[in-house]
């Protein structure tokens, strides 16, 4: 409940400062800005990568120089330059590499304290794994020991490429294509790190896997490659959770994750997304250009993404699932707040290939102040696709009159027996709502908060308990001073 | 309990109220009745707070409080309770969680502890039978999917949570099958007590029968021109309203 105010004063909250920003004070082992290939060989050599990888990267760059920039995404910002990013930063404690938490920069620790994710209270208390990501190098890995006993692989991937070299090979970039997009192309050539995981045939994983994410170095891009492997029969639930500290300077974000679903397993893919959105006139702010895709290669496979998007300047984003087994499922559950003069054009896209598969959307966005947000799908209907069937339910919600919802919804059939369902709705936070529970003794804010909260309901329910508190949160802390 | 003198209030520059007198004690049930656009609802959203109407001139002391000082939630706080001739629905937010987090803002105003959820839900499942309303209803978004009359009943049964010293009922009867008027009836009959208030917003007689009421005011023309006992009521239901402002005017 938030404090009772006698005279309420929307500057009041709509001026809060980002709650996460500050910026912590480690010396970096940062490249001077600018892209070539001596830089990726930089960044290769840096990790000691074999010479396939490197090949690799080089093969992106090249592709990537040839591509240009997707200009159809319904979000304007100021041309990029790409030269002036620095493409590698890592905290200098790495050259040691530490090997417990007692050894971690205790000023890392700090930016997580402050952050509320205190990692040994979560070893301890919550049994979530943390493969902490601070700038492009991981820190501090956790629950390696009990995982391991379960067969499970979860590490950063360029510790995996050192380790598991074959299974790297065999699965990176097979579910997006070095070329697959601008965004993705620079990913490959330039990534830094990541998270890696591996559930072998038949395991559960036997806790949920959890990676924090942080942008810290000044003007620093930020390339996470993911990559998460279900084989045959396995589960696992990732979540992943991001801030970033406050600056003037945009950053640009292009992350690449990349799921492989085998015969009858299932990866549950949550995603807790808050970065600096900038501020209020629209200065700063993270460029969110991310690619994630899930291919269920197995039969019976099963994929559900659940997001909650509330940072980001500009998001650019549609985790897919590419419904390759037969009765493999695809679920797609995203909530995405756009205020002040945040954008996001986001959605997802459901490719049915095999028969009878399923899929589902349900995309809750909400806009605020000058927030622009954009559902843009696709589902599209291979010929191969027999009996297979979709459900979209694309809701909108504004609060005041200076935002926008827009909706994008493709959709292809090749295959006459499919069922498609479509439900679109779009409404406004009614004074008549505000009062009817103000009447009831309830604060405007708290209102609202309830209001969008019920709105967001059903994908709420589909994240995990912790991250669900966490989501609810996170979305009163957003939407303070949203209504004025 | 509350006193409303020389009230005068607008809709967008557009006088409705011009001069309301009302003084309403404690356990005391006033109807207001009167004809379409006379201010009746005008009236009762003026005491509840809401936004978009201005008051020009007047003033409503409530428990020696100026009410007009206070926004909706403080006046809910202090024990003021609107039923919505229009309840509102609001999706996915289930309706006793809306009903505790109200009754807490209220405790904490009053320096209470806050309900837990499981002592909460025991008052709930008490006072939801007052007015025969399923178990169902208590999980289930605010009045989503409620015909009518459930959310009537709806509203009265969020008025026995509440437990308010001044109860305004805009129009509660109307939309109300014969059976439902008399559930929503025994409701506010059973919620009638010395230190409660209820003002009756209505266009019929007929919710007469059920609720009496110590007085009876004619609202037209944004004033009240007369009032009176329970009989007047039913002058009224026999010979309109028109003599009422022709009596008011010579």
């Amino acid at each position: 409940m938030s404090e009772i105010k006698q005279e309420r004063k929307p500057e009041e909250f709509t001026n809060r400062e980002y709650e996460a920003g500050f910026v912590t004070d480690i010396e970096t082992d940062t490249l001077p800005p600018g892209l070539d290939e001596d830089v990726i060989r930089h960044i290769s050599a840096k990790k000691d990568e074999p010479e396939w990888l490197l090949n690799w990267r080089l093969e992106a760059f090249r592709h990537w120089q040839t591509m240009t920039e997707p200009h159809w995404p319904n979000v304007t910002y100021p041309p990029i330059d790409y030269q002036a990013v620095s493409y590698y930063s890592a905290p200098k404690s790495q050259e040691d590499g530490p090997k417990s938490l007692d050894e971690v920069d205790p000023k890392l620790l700090e930016t997580y304290e402050k952050l509320g994710i205190p990692l040994r209270e979560q070893e301890f208390l919550a049994g979530v794994a943390v493969d902490a990501v601070f700038d492009s190098v991981s820190v501090a890995t956790t629950f390696k020991g009990k995982l391991k006993d379960a067969g499970v692989i979860f590490c950063p991937i360029s510790e995996a490429v050192q380790e598991y070299p074959e299974l790297v090979q065999q699965y990176l970039g097979t579910v997006v294509p070095t070329g697959d997009n601008f965004y993705a192309a620079l990913n490959s050539a330039v990534f830094t790190d990541g998270s890696f995981v591996y559930i072998p045939k038949g395991v559960r994983c036997p806790m949920e896997l959890s990676t924090y994410f942080r942008i810290n170095a000044l003007n620093t891009g930020q390339f996470e490659r993911t990559l998460i492997i279900a084989d045959e029969g396995s589960y696992v639930s990732y979540l992943e959770g991001c801030t970033a500290p406050q600056r003037d300077e945009n950053q640009l974000h292009a992350a690449v994750v990349e799921l492989v679903i085998l015969d009858d397993a299932q990866i549950k893919y949550s995603t807790v997304q808050n970065w600096y959105p900038g501020d209020e006139n629209g200065v700063g702010g993270i460029y969110n250009f991310v690619t994630k895709r899930a291919d269920c290669r197995g039969n019976r496979a099963k994929v559900s993404w659940t997001q909650v998007e509330t940072g980001s300047a500009i998001t650019w984003k549609y985790p897919s699932c590419v419904l390759r087994g037969d009765d493999s499922v695809g679920e797609f559950y995203s909530v995405a707040l756009t205020k002040m003069c945040q954008q996001a054009d986001t959605g997802t896209k459901m490719i049915h290939i095999g028969k009878n598969t399923k899929s589902t959307i349900v995309s809750k966005g909400i806009s605020a102040g000058r927030g622009q947000q954009s559902y843009r799908g696709l589902v599209r209907i291979a010929k191969s696709a027999e009996g297979a069937r979709n459900f979209t339910q694309c809701d909108s919600l504004l609060i005041g009159d200076t935002c926008g919802a827009h909706t994008f919804p493709y959709v292809e059939v090749k295959n006459p027996t499919a069922t498609m369902e479509h439900e679109a709705t779009t409404s406004r936070i009614g004074e008549d709502q505000l009062f009817y529970c103000q009447s009831r003794g309830i604060s405007e804010e708290d209102a609202v908060n309830m209001i969008v909260n019920g709105f967001c309901k059903d994908v709420f329910n589909e994240l995990p308990m912790e991250f669900a508190v966490e989501a609810n949160r996170l979305m009163e802390v957003s939407l303070e001073g949203a209504v004025g | 309990m509350i006193k409303i003198e020389n009230l005068h209030a607008s809709i967008d520059g557009k006088a409705i109220l011009k001069g309301i007198n009302l003084e309403i004690g404690a356990g005391e049930v006033h109807a207001i009745m009167g004809p379409n656009g006379s201010g009746k609802s005008t009236l009762s959203n003026v005491i509840a707070g809401r936004d978009g109407y201005e008051v020009t001139k007047g003033s409503i002391t409530y428990k020696d409080k100026d009410l007009l000082e206070m926004n909706p939630e403080e006046r809910a706080w202090e024990g003021v309770f609107l039923a919505f001739q229009y309840p509102v629905e609001i999706p996915g937010v289930n309706n006793t969680y809306l009903l505790k987090a109200g009754v807490n803002a209220k405790r904490k105003h009053q320096g209470l502890e806050e309900l837990d959820a499981i002592d909460f839900l025991k008052i709930v499942r008490e006072k939801a039978k007052l007015v025969e309303l399923d178990q169902s209803f208590l999980s289930r978004g605010v009045n989503e999917g409620f015909s009518g009359g459930e959310k009537k009943r709806n509203e009265i049964f969020q008025m026995a949570v509440l437990e308010p010293s001044l109860a305004l009922l805009d129009e509660t009867d109307s939309g109300l099958d014969i059976d439902a008027l008399r559930i929503v009836a025994n409701g506010v009959n059973h919620l009638r007590s010395e230190d409660r208030s209820v003002v009756m917003v209505t266009h019929y007689q007929r919710l007469l029968d059920y609720i009496k009421p110590d007085f009876v005011h004619v609202l037209a023309d944004g004033k009240i021109l007369k009032s009176g006992g329970k009989n007047l009521a039913l002058e009224l239901e026999e010979r309109g309203y028109d003599w009422v402002r022709e009596e008011a005017a010579a």
